[in-house]
């Protein structure tokens, strides 16, 4: 009489499961939400220690002061006890490596990546692309102990021998070495971009008459830029925010200059050589590694928001 | 020099392989000057394989190789020394899916003349395109825009640019494969119009697996069936009356 | 005009001159990017395969009963007994400066290793006793063919008279060279002949360990997450977009993060692979979760279609049907990022992993540096000696690297072919 069984797809521990997947389902979100939490770590240590940076030296000073040396005073009422922060010496050094490396990893990134995806033969293309993989592979401090041992020395004997000044440690020893570090990364995405330009785009040039060399100069690489500037973006961000060749290979000496021969220092090797060693917190010096840093971490950001915007725009335009 | 009616493209005994697998066998035939010629067929029947053996754009797959004679101008164009580049220069080929450069239209046009030097100065240049557009039926539509990006033109207005960029070259043969059939039939009607004007001074070899439109345009037509030349002849011919079992078939939508 | 196309105008003959060109720059690009790959690797294992000898020196030690006390044995001076036993040796030898570069033959573990010899075997004492002994460095490097032996004595590191020395023990075969055992069996040393990757390895082993048990996980579920559950709405994007983006911060900037949040809010042990894990696995994060959705999106739609067909719920079609099969890869992409994590420098710098470390580390929050530190120390040494150790030690970096990446092939060639 009374009640209707309970109809069979109406399970009595459905709540139970219910909860026992919600628990699972927060686990896998706020896993997701450990790279946003990331950022914002990142973003909130650097500001909060910049911050107090900025209470002891004005931000005008950081950011245009021609001079730094960020000694500490052994006395606290010696002149210049806090030591002069301007950045510049560091943002030029740091822009003159990675315009020298850019400058050796652009052309022969391009063209690597050019040969690999227009004439390499498939056999070529197996033995070539896990090459560069390796060099790609091979960890920055090696590059930096290889700079520093051989290709600095090699500069210097160099330039004497035409009678050039060197510095033991040159920007160019650096740069060099970072550029050779970046080809990989340039061939290989940029590699994917070319291969990603349409088929039909060589039919049609093939199909007027024109050479090999013509359809890549003329149709393929117009027609990749984008792509491939995205990727040159993303080499110099790297360039930018690499640290070990440059700690090991480019010096402390915070010179203002664009002159390749001369010893220069950059962002990343000042952080370093900041926060190694003894460290009291809360001096203007170590707190000066974090205002180098959020301005280390706002450069690059942009460089690869831009890179990727770039990069994304372009492959909807063939996909 | 007049070379109405003479023979511009023969074939003699071609057979065409991908690695292993034959895609045609044993292609004998001529192909006249100043005439339109459609090669029709099933799909997969090794048309556009044919076409493009005309200007070796098949050189350019590598599992492909081809066997036998193709001769263009009296000259065979699979002899070692025959030169890709003049030889495409000499046999243009509009594709089945239009496909300009992502450069403007004016780019588009002057883009063969630049790579093969053909003119000596800007103004001949502009010309020139000028010229190829009218020619195409479409400068009317982008003389306004001519550096205006050509893919941000209509389908059919692609097309048509793509022929204008072959012609340019001063082809004496052009291939088009299925050039319509990405298209409506307002596009259609035109490249078809247009089809019938150069055939005053262009050889035209035209795939398409419309019946109607080989019917349309043509005056020969070559039937095609699994990778073998069936029948080829006079297009009123083979549309009344077809020799073969197969091509009555076909051009009654039995097969295909 | 003719219509032939088979006689090439000079103009066409230019062009395919310019193609060879063309060609030609591709190759020579890749020429020297892969001869650059080769000199330096080919150089530092040159250089490296110095480490794996060391050098040897034996002497004829006079165990004096009156200098070890029988009852004190540990504690008698080793380092005067081998002193005697290097002017025995040399009776000529006599004058202050002369009588210190002859001591500075043999390392000064040559007395621990007397001392561990003596109290092993107490019976020795008062007896003669021939004993082969670590040389130092610069001995060492001089067998090795390193240094100058000509030329003007002041610039060199041994003088033709210390030459002689070294002469006649070579001449009656008290030097050797044997495989250097010690290079991979001991940690740091501020001797060169001492030194050891043993504790730089084991370091960067744990850092490894808590790296990939923090990184592996959660980069699996956030790629579950935000390949099979999330909605396509502007958080899911922001979350996005933040993983790409974090794939490119540099490294030094998570060594920040870590020094100002794990060492000094948290107060976690300083030098430890504990923090030095930590700091790799937020920055190997975006490596795993990009992976780990790419094997995931390789899992054909049918097979979660038949696990939800049949009643399951989305969690079960995840981990019973999905997660699985994807696992291969997400592991490959893991020990991918793992292996890039190895090469890690700059972050470690910034957590105190480049102190001089001289034990083997034996858990997880003792201090502890990692091979590439290692080198990175090594590297700034000035002693001739560290050269070789440093290059040697790049040598076993760079074999480890290799080891994981073949792991990482193989997997993915064993399973690849699933779908
Ligand atoms: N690049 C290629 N590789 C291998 N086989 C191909 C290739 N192109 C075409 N084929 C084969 O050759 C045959 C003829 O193709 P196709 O000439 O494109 O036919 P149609 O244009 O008449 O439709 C087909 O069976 C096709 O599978
Ligand atoms: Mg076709």
């Amino acid at each position: 009489m009374g009640n209707l069984p309970t109809a069979p797809f109406v399970s009595s521990n459905k709540t139970r499961r219910r909860l026992g997947e919600f628990v699972v389902y927060v686990l896998l979100i706020t896993s997701a939400l450990v790279a946003v939490a990331v950022t914002i770590g990142i973003v909130f240590s650097l500001a909060f220690e910049a911050y107090h940076f900025f209470q002891l030296i004005s931000w005008q000073d950081f950011l245009f002061g021609t001079k730094w040396s960020p000694q500490t005073a052994i006395r606290s009422d010696q002149v210049g006890a806090e030591g002069s922060f301007g950045v510049l010496p560091l943002v030029v050094g740091t822009l003159l490596i990675s315009a020298i490396a850019m400058a050796i990893a652009t052309p022969l990134g391009l063209a690597s990546a050019i040969y690999l995806a227009e004439y390499a033969t498939p056999r070529a293309r197996s033995i070539i692309k896990p090459m560069l993989e390796i060099l790609a592979g091979i960890p920055t401090v090696v590059y930096g102990f290889f700079a520093a041992l051989m290709i600095a020395p090699f500069i210097r004997m160099t330039g004497s021998s035409i009678g050039l000044e060197v510095a033991s440690e040159s920007a160019l020893a650096a740069g060099i070495a970072m550029g050779i570090m970046i080809v990989p990364l340039i061939s290989s995405l940029s590699d994917d971009v070319i291969n990603s330009v349409p088929q039909s785009l060589r039919d049609a040039s093939y199909g007027l008459g024109a050479t090999q060399a013509e359809t890549i100069r003329k149709v393929i690489l117009p027609a990749a830029l984008p792509g491939i500037s995205g990727s040159l973006l993303l080499a110099t961000s790297t360039a930018i925010g690499e640290t070990m060749i440059v700690v090991m290979a480019a010096g402390m000496a915070a010179n203002l200059s664009v002159n390749p021969l001369d010893a220069v220092t950059t962002v990343t090797v000042q952080i370093v050589s900041l926060l190694t060693g003894d460290q009291e917190f809360d001096s203007a010096k170590t707190l000066s590694a974090f205002a180098l840093g959020i301005m280390l971490f706002c450069v690059t950001l942009v460089l690869n928001v831009i890179a990727q915007k770039i990069v994304k725009h372009f492959r909807e335009q063939y996909d | 020099m007049d070379t109405k009616g003479k023979i511009q493209v023969s074939a003699k005994d071609v057979n065409v392989f991908y690695g292993d697998k034959q895609a045609l066998q044993n292609i004998t035939l001529d192909v006249k000057s100043n005439k339109v010629t459609s090669f029709i067929g099933p799909s997969g029947c090794g048309k556009t394989t044919f076409l493009k053996c005309i200007n070796r754009m098949n050189d350019l797959i590598d599992i492909c190789r081809v066997e036998g004679n193709i001769l263009v101008a009296g000259q065979d164009i699979y002899d070692k020394s025959v030169d890709m580049v003049a030889l495409r220069a000499h046999v243009g080929m509009v594709f089945q899916k239009p496909n300009p450069f992502p450069k403007s239209i004016f780019e588009n046009v002057a883009y063969g003349m630049k790579i093969h030097n053909m003119t000596s100065s800007k103004s001949e240049l502009a010309d020139r395109v000028e010229d190829s557009l009218r020619r195409a039926a479409l400068w009317d539509e982008v003389k306004d825009r001519l550096d205006q990006p050509g893919t941000g033109l209509s389908g059919g207005q692609q097309q048509r640019l793509c022929i204008a960029r072959t012609i340019a070259v001063q082809p004496k043969v052009i291939l088009m494969d299925e050039p319509a059939s990405a298209l409506d039939p307002i596009a259609t009607a035109k490249i078809e119009e247009l089809i019938h004007e150069l055939k005053q001074n262009f050889t035209i070899i035209i795939v398409t697996h419309s019946m109607q439109q080989a019917a349309r345009v043509s005056q020969q037509t070559a039937f095609f069936h699994l990778g073998n030349l069936v029948e080829f002849g006079k297009t009123t011919d083979i549309f009344t009356n077809p020799q073969d079992e197969r091509t009555q078939n076909y051009i009654t939508g039995r097969i295909g | 005009m003719t219509n032939s196309f088979t006689d090439i105008t000079p103009s066409l003959r230019r062009r395919h001159a310019r193609e060879t060109r063309f060609k030609w720059m591709g190759k020579i690009a890749i020429i020297i990017a892969v001869s650059f790959l080769l000199v330096m690797v080919g150089s530092i294992a040159w250089l490296g395969s110095g480490a794996l000898k060391q050098t040897r020196v034996q002497l004829n030690v006079h165990l004096d009963a009156a200098q070890i006390d029988a009852a004190a044995v540990a504690d008698a001076n080793y380092g005067k007994l081998i002193k005697t036993a290097l002017l025995d040796r040399f009776p000529e030898v006599t004058k202050r400066r002369d009588k210190k570069s002859l001591y500075g033959l043999v390392s000064y573990d040559a007395a621990y290793a007397l001392h561990d010899r003596v109290v092993a075997e107490p019976g020795l004492i008062g007896q003669d006793l021939r004993m082969w002994f670590v040389a130092s460095d610069d001995l060492d490097m001089l067998i090795k063919g390193n240094l100058e032996t000509t030329g003007d004595e002041n610039r060199r590191r041994f003088s033709d008279k210390q030459l002689g020395w070294i002469n006649s023990l070579k001449e009656e075969g008290a030097i050797k060279s044997v495989f250097n055992v010690a290079f991979f069996t001991t940690g740091d040393s501020r001797e060169p002949e001492l030194a050891g990757v043993l504790g730089a390895f084991v370091g960067t082993a744990f850092t490894l360990l808590v790296c990939f048990c923090l990184s592996f996980p959660i980069g699996i579920m956030a790629a579950i997450y935000l390949e099979e559950f999330a909605k396509k709405n502007r958080w899911n994007d922001l979350i996005e977009v933040n993983i790409n983006n974090l794939a490119a911060v540099p490294s030094i900037v998570f060594g920040l993060l870590g020094l100002a949040v794990f060492l000094n809010v948290f107060g976690l042990p300083r030098s430890s692979p504990l923090v030095g894990g930590m700091v790799l696995a937020l920055m190997t994060l975006p490596t795993i979760i990009i992976a780990a959705r790419a094997a995931l999106r390789a899992v054909p739609p049918s097979i979660r279609e038949a696990a939800l067909g049949i009643g399951a719920t989305q969690i079960q079609t995840v981990f019973h049907h999905v997660a699985p099969l994807a696992l291969p890869g997400m592991l490959t992409g893991a020990i991918v990022g793992m292996a890039r994590a190895l090469g890690e420098t700059a972050p470690l710098l910034m957590i105190g992993m480049v102190a001089f470390i001289v034990d083997i580390p034996g858990s997880v929050v003792q201090p502890a540096t990692a091979l590439p530190v290692q080198i990175f120390l090594w590297a700034d040494s000035p002693e001739r000696a560290f050269l070789e150790k440093t290059s040697a030690a790049i040598i076993v970096l760079i074999v480890f690297l290799i080891l994981m990446n073949l792991v990482a092939i193989l997997l993915r060639n064993k399973y690849s072919q699933r779908f």
